[in-house]
């Protein structure tokens, strides 16, 4: 029984603290070293973070690199399911344009309309700066949803940017270095918008799932919500400004939240705009 | 003589393979995730860590592993250092299973490997969770634990016909 007990102890031993042939740091050595570069980076100690902002900008110019190969396949795979699809999709956009180009012919005049009516009412009427940034690396992990894009601190680029896809919201800036910075996609777990549903002005949290869909939580039991209801941001917060589409509803309900369908393919990013918006001077 | 001086080079290449594809599994993350398959991911670098730090820990650096860790951190976004004490708590789990064998079976190490990997991801994920208040899902973590756990076997046999060609007639440590 001791004998048993002596071996484990010395294969431990063994395993963790003796220094083996060709190797130069110990084991023991390095688990202790990541533990306190863990331990500092939970104190968010300041040394710490500008190892991780140079290793930031070196890691994500290679890795874009690195990642050029399965890009490559990702594309061929995406062109080939497009090309299977493009009949059926073919019609379904037919009919959609249709559509559109009824609405379109209102909107301009509800646009000015609204436009005209804020300023009546001193709402939070906003101008925006934009800039087009590349993404680098679009890393479709299933634990973090997030991309890093190609403008940084030198481009102006601050915490808290929207991100906008044409339109859409798919994102914010969640952390920014000299040339390059990360987006959190509002696909992720941890990403949480504020949201209005429309039409019924219900407002709500749109909160990541951590796939390709957003789920719709916090909202009144008796709220009216139905499969094909907007969602928009909802401007509280002040993060973003009001009215920028995120989402369609969908007609399935996970944990009695309903299912919101992203209006932009986050899979497939390659160009995005980052917004950042201030209330609009009166002069 | 040229011929011979560039099959050494070569071959030299060929040594670093291990280390090449782990840095370039860091940065490239490659899992074949955009297949979207429910659930379906796996994490190469456990798999390449363990076996390499099991069968033939020279070819695999523990200062390697832990810069692939900071790597890792880097473009997945976690904090740093959270995929070094992964890796290496990995590289001590092969170290131990090999002092403690004496006839190597791939059974056994394929259900050793499920253990580490367990314990290596519960600590990750405790440390996320607790620490950095990450929110991750457990599911998908599973899914990533059980995909890694079948496929080492493939990749187990793939490695072995590699270092056997490879490393024949060098010794292992």
């Amino acid at each position: 029984m001791s004998a048993s007990r002596d071996d484990f102890i010395i294969a431990i031993r063994s395993a963790f603290l003796k220094k083996e042939n060709k190797q130069r740091f110990s084991l023991v050595g390095l688990i202790f070293f990541s533990v306190v570069l863990i331990i500092l980076s939970n104190l968010n100690f300041v040394a710490i973070n500008y190892i991780k902002s140079g290793l930031n900008e070196i890691v994500y110019r290679i890795s874009f690199i690195v990642s050029i190969p399965e890009k490559q396949l990702q594309k061929s795979i995406t062109i080939i399911n497009e090309h299977v699809s493009m009949y059926s999709e073919y019609k379904v956009m037919e009919n959609k344009i249709r559509q559109l180009e009824n609405n379109n012919l209102n909107s301009n005049f509800l646009q000015a309309e609204n436009s005209r009516l804020k300023r009546l009412i001193d709402e939070y009427i906003t101008e925006s700066d934009e800039l087009v940034a590349k993404v680098l690396l679009d890393k479709d992990s299933p634990f973090l949803k997030s991309i890093i894009v190609n403008k940084g601190s030198k481009d102006k680029v601050s915490l808290g940017m929207a991100v906008l896809d044409e339109n859409y919201l798919v994102g914010k800036i969640v952390e920014v270095n000299y040339s390059t910075s990360r987006v959190l996609l509002i696909s992720d777990l941890n990403s949480k918008i504020p949201v209005i549903i429309e039409p019924g002005n219900v407002q709500s949290i749109l909160s990541g799932s951590g796939k390709n869909h957003g789920e719709i939580q916090y909202f009144k039991s008796s709220s009216e919500i139905s499969s094909e209801n907007v969602v928009f941001t909802s401007g509280s917060g002040g993060i973003f400004k009001a009215g920028i589409p995120v989402g369609k509803i969908e007609n399935v309900r996970i944990n009695k939240n309903y299912v919101t369908r992203f209006l932009s393919n986050l899979d497939q990013l390659t160009f995005v705009k980052l917004v950042s918006y201030e209330k609009e001077s009166k002069n | 003589m040229s011929v011979l001086a560039k099959s050494t080079t070569f071959n030299k290449l060929l040594s670093f393979t291990p280390s090449i594809l782990l840095f370039v599994a860091v940065l490239n993350e490659y899992d074949l995730n955009y297949l979207n398959f429910k659930y379906f991911s796996f994490n190469f670098p456990f798999i390449l860590i363990f076996y390499w730090s099991l069968k033939r820990s020279q070819s695999l650096g523990y200062g390697l592993i832990f810069a692939a860790g900071l790597f890792n951190d880097v473009v997945i976004g976690y904090p740093i250092g959270i995929s070094s004490l992964t890796y290496l708590i990995i590289c001590g789990f092969a170290a131990y299973l090999r002092n403690i064998t004496l006839r190597p079976s791939l059974i056994n190490d394929l259900f050793f490997f499920l253990f580490t990997i367990l314990v290596a991801n519960s600590i990750n994920y405790f440390l996320l969770i607790s620490l950095f208040s990450i929110e991750l899902n457990y599911y998908e973590l599973m899914g990533n634990i059980f995909f890694t756990f079948i496929l080492y076997y493939l990749f187990a046999y793939i490695f072995d016909i590699f270092r056997k060609n490879i490393f024949k007639g060098k010794k292992n440590d």
